[in-house]
């Protein structure tokens, strides 16, 4: 097993290279981070522009495989290079990966739990009411774009701040900056927590229940769950511990997968709710001409999908005793 | 006996189901006890309510279910009482050995985890203790090197084991009563004599009652004392063992046990099958339920449905309002109530086997795959020797059946005479033509002169077709006109007994058995010289079946046929076939005329394979003396050296050392015996078995 591991481990970190390589000509091909000195007031002058774009490694009249060359280099002795306005790429980057793990962590968690569960029980009570329901209301979910969902959210908070009358519920940000004490900026960081969370969990439940509850309702009518009733354990028992498990494993690589990607494709929760993140960074990045940025999210996206492949297999072996390799 | 009280008593049991076409009645009044230690059989066809009843007294059935009646345990009702209750009595008191082991076993956990949760739900016992009880089980079901095998999954076990196992969490609690429904239906003929024994055995160690629920009139035959025959959601005959096959006194007992193909009937004669199908159990009509199939039923019989009482002159329940009349010497003879077909003479009956053209000639077929491994790049780490050299002919007019268990490689064989060899080497001889080398014209021709017939008749049938088109395509793609195929269909149709009107209708319209005629309607449509037929029976029920085999047989004489009959049900094997191939792992190890195999079968595992089959004969069965082979059916891509038989071999333990070695080395060659027939044995001796 640890073997297989590292053997995929190898191929995908090729394919990770690969993926990023292109990412960057993309970007240095299609991006043009002169245009953001234009119609400047005062005007900038073209020899200052090209001094400061040479100096970033941007200017697009350098040859694309000259800056790509001078762009791995960096990125081989852990340099993303500079973004348009002169910042360090890798300053950024840290900062807005940490803003996207704080996001995202409680979100996933929440949401691939609550989906599991919604689906087993729409399967369970498949027909009745409960389960037409969560059936109609994830099918709604999915239906909306995102950006409807976190605007209503936000009207929602509004109107609920409004009526307690002060803001029990805050929308932007990550917390106050101008908060002191250790309990206040903890309670500050739930406060803006909240809405983002509530929303990223709203649709991956949604998402994640339509799946577990069709492979649940495969595992339904199996064999082996009437079997361990037949042992002598109760309905919910045996299909908490045969049914649930074995309904599970087919949704796994999706979960992970889906999860994962999160990181990179939270983009309206994150712009809406003005948390900086990974996915903000990548909209950002493209509408300022910022060719080592969108550099770089390409490669943490690719990345992020490499760990994704690897974790899924991880799991499912794990959870699956028919695919482990011996 | 009648002394001890029962174990279990079922009295008046009714269940339903709602559907859209309104209540399904599948179990209606069904009333059963047994006592501690007895076996009861249950019989009956898919449909007749035999599974829902058990599943009924476990409390297994759906919710929607309704249920009405009596089902007490030691004097207690079990019926009243909720989930939580019944939570204590299942796989305590009541255990269930399902039909299908590999789908009953949860596959994310291992065999011993699984027999382990059996034990701790109803028995204090700590993880090791249980653990330590868990290995005894498998020990005791015989399951080899149980410490380490119980940590295997599902997956790693093979069918028979995994029955065991099924057994061995079966009698983990020391039940009260066992419930085996179909418990050996999916398993190999020797695999399942393994497990009749293993039941056997679990009997023995907890004392408990058994009941048996089967569709095989031959397993219950030498396991049960007594039988209940089912038909439509009710008991229609029940009774000891003996009085129920000696004595029946219900057409449907009679019929059934007339139907079913006998290894030990002395070979072909036609069989006496039921017509018609099973009512539908939405609406049932009025009166006896087998009134329409009945050969003997009266206009009383059509208005009252009669009651399971012991009627005058029998000494056993029976629900027929004409038993009195069924004795022997009475006024209806029960052999022959049921109009015996005549077994029509095939022209080539009276020429000699040495003066027929042969149709289809094998000769050292070789057929071996490379056993890949890797995900990516794929290594050749071995081979699977599915067909490793085999040779036979089939002559006009003749039906060649080839048996084994699964795995032993009858369907490559047959698969590489249909698509036209790609095996490594040997030739396929068709019509006198090797079959390698044919192309265009001749392949076409080929083709007409050849056809097949495949077990499923549902899947080898486009549901979308009218059976009308079903039948003129073969037609059509041979250049038939349209007036002319117009004409044939409904020919066709009526050769094989069904409605000649009935060409609109789809073949969802029609039942399994009548799907199967079509498909044999549809493989005769081109006049074909050769019919390779792929277990053709082995989906349809008894009673059903036997329809079909006749048909079978009397198309063959009728148009001259011959047939390649691969089945693994040697009982209809004995029926139809005039000569019998034997595979084991890739090879026949023996070969010859049905009688000369049935009645002096000479390789050890034709011995083995012919004392496993059950005979639906309680004394007979009583009287036998199985040949239990040991062990599975290795895998052939891991063939033993010298003769592929040898490790489960009943004769290689009986040899001396230096016979041994020459088992072990030598590889044996099909040897002659008597006439053409041949055993691949160093030691081949006729036995007697059946
Ligand atoms: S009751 Fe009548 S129809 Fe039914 S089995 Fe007896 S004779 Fe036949
Ligand atoms: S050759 Fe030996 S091992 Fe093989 S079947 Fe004969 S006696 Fe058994």
């Amino acid at each position: 097993m640890g073997r297989y591991l590292l053997r995929r481990l190898i191929n995908h970190v090729a394919l990770v290279l690969i993926a990023a390589s292109l990412t960057y000509f993309l970007a240095a091909i299609s991006l043009n981070p002169r245009a953001n000195f234009a119609g400047r007031n005062p005007p900038v002058a073209a020899s200052s522009v090209t001094a400061t774009l040479n100096d970033y490694n941007l200017n697009p009249d350098t040859p694309v495989v000259v800056r790509f060359a001078h762009w791995a280099n960096g990125v081989a002795h852990g340099d993303l290079g500079r973004t348009v306005t002169g910042g360090e790429v890798n300053d950024e980057f840290a900062r807005r990966v940490g803003v996207s793990t704080r996001l995202l962590l409680i979100a996933t968690i929440l949401g691939s739990i609550g989906g599991v569960l919604v689906g087993a029980w729409g399967a369970i009570r498949q027909y009745r009411t409960s389960d037409r329901v969560t059936t109609l209301a994830s099918f709604f979910v999915l239906a909306m774009p995102v950006f409807v969902i976190a605007v209503t959210f936000k009207l929602w908070a509004i109107d609920i701040n409004d009526a307690v009358g002060h803001k029990v519920i805050e929308y932007t940000g990550e917390y106050d900056p101008g908060l002191t004490g250790t309990g206040e900026i903890l309670l500050s960081r739930l406060q803006h927590l909240l809405l983002p969370s509530l929303t990223l969990i709203v649709i991956q439940v949604a998402l994640y229940s339509r799946y577990q509850r069709s492979t649940m309702l495969d595992v339904l009518g199996s064999d082996f769950l009437r079997t361990a009733r037949a042992k002598g354990l109760s309905r919910r028992a045996a299909l908490m511990k045969h049914g649930l498990r074995t309904a599970v494993l087919p949704v796994v690589p999706l979960l992970v997968y889906n999860v994962v990607l999160l990181f990179t494709g939270a983009t309206f929760t994150e712009k809406i709710y003005g948390w900086h993140g990974m996915g903000e960074w990548l909209v950002n990045s493209i509408s300022t001409n910022d060719v080592n940025a969108v550099a770089a999210v390409g490669m943490f996206t690719a990345f992020v999908v490499l760990i994704a492949g690897l974790l899924s297999d991880v799991l499912y072996a794990a959870l699956d005793p028919r695919v482990r390799v011996r | 006996m009648s002394e001890t009280p029962p174990a279990l008593e079922v009295t008046d049991l009714h269940v339903s189901f709602p559907s859209e076409a309104g209540p399904v009645r599948a179990v209606r009044g069904v009333s059963f006890s047994v006592r501690p230690g007895e076996v009861l059989g249950i019989v009956g066809e898919s449909g007749s309510g035999k599974s829902v009843s058990s599943l009924a007294v476990l409390g297994l059935l759906p919710e929607t279910a309704d249920i009405k009646g009596s089902v007490k345990l030691h004097g207690r009702e079990l019926l009243e009482l909720d989930d939580r209750d019944m939570t204590e009595i299942r796989g305590k008191d009541i255990a269930m050995v399902f039909q299908d082991p590999l789908s009953a076993l949860t596959p994310v956990y291992s065999v011993g985890d699984q027999i382990v949760e059996a034990l701790r739900i109803h028995q204090d016992l700590d993880k090791a203790q249980a653990r330590k009880r868990a290995v005894e089980l498998l020990d005791l079901v015989g399951i080899p090197d149980p410490a380490r095998r119980a940590g295997a999954f599902p997956h790693e076990f093979s069918g028979g084991m995994r029955q065991r196992a099924m057994i061995a969490m079966a009698i983990a609690n020391d039940p009260e009563v066992i419930i085996a429904d179909e418990p050996t239906t999916a398993l190999d003929v020797t695999i399942q004599a393994q497990i009749l024994d293993v039941l056997k055995k679990a009997q023995e160690v907890t004392g408990a009652a058994i009941v048996m629920i089967t569709h095989d009139l031959g397993v219950v035959a030498g396991f049960a004392d007594r039988v209940q025959v089912m038909y439509a959601g009710r008991p229609v005959e029940t009774g000891t063992v003996d009085d129920v096959y000696y004595r029946p006194r219900m057409p449907y007992t009679i019929g059934l046990l007339g139907s079913i193909p006998r290894l030990d009937d002395g070979g072909r004669h036609a069989l006496t099958p039921i017509d018609g199908n099973p009512p539908s159990l939405v609406d049932l009509p009025a009166g006896c339920p087998f009134a329409a199939r009945c050969p003997i039923a009266t206009d009383l019989c059509r208005r009252v449905e009669p009651e399971l009482t012991v009627r005058e002159g029998g000494n056993h329940p029976t629900a027929c309002h004409r038993s009195h009349e069924l004795v022997a010497g009475g006024s209806l003879d029960p052999a022959t109530i049921y109009p015996v077909p005549p077994l029509p003479k095939a022209p080539a009956d009276s020429v000699p086997r040495e003066d027929r053209t042969p149709v289809l000639e094998v000769d050292g077929l070789v057929k071996h795959f490379p056993l890949l491994y890797g995900a990516v790049v794929k290594r050749k780490v071995g081979e699977v020797r599915a067909v490793d050299g085999i040779s036979f002919d089939i002559r006009e007019g003749e039906t060649l059946g080839l048996v084994g268990e699964s795995g032993c490689g009858k369907t490559t064989t047959l698969l590489e005479i249909l698509d036209l060899p790609s095996g490594q080497s040997g030739t396929v001889t068709v019509f006198g033509k090797d079959i390698r080398g044919l192309k265009g014209a001749e392949r076409k021709a080929l083709r007409r002169d050849l056809q097949v017939v495949f077990q499923d008749p549902m899947a080898a049938l486009d549901p979308r077709m009218p059976v009308g088109d079903i039948l003129g395509e073969p037609l059509k793609t041979h250049g038939w006109s349209r007036d002319r195929i117009a004409a044939r269909v409904p020919e066709l149709l009526g050769q094989v007994g069904l409605d000649p009107d009935h060409v609109d209708r789809f073949p969802a319209e029609f039942s399994g058995g009548q799907r199967q005629r079509i498909s044999i309607a549809r493989a005769l449509a081109l006049e074909p010289k050769l019919v390779v037929l792929d277990e053709p029976v082995s989906a349809l029920d008894v009673s059903i079946q036997a329809g079909v085999l006749n048909l079978l047989d009397e198309l063959k004489a009728r148009m001259n046929l011959s047939y390649l009959f691969v089945a693994h049900d040697l009982s209809v094997v004995r029926h139809i076939a005039d000569r019998i191939a034997v595979m084991y792992l890739g090879r026949i190890v023996e070969l010859g005329s049905a009688e000369a195999v049935f009645g002096a079968p000479s390789h050890p595992y034709t011995q083995a394979l012919l004392s496993a089959v059950p005979l639906p004969d309680p004394r007979k069965e009583r009287e036998r003396r199985r040949i239990l082979l040991t062990g599975d059916l290795p895998s052939p891509a891991d063939v033993p050296t010298g003769c592929r038989f040898r490790n489960r071999c009943p004769k290689f333990a009986s040899l001396d050392e230096s016979d041994r070695g020459r088992c072990r080395e030598e590889d044996p060659a099909p040897t002659g015996l008597a006439g053409d027939h041949t055993a691949a044995c160093h030691f081949a001796a006729a036995v007697t078995v059946v």
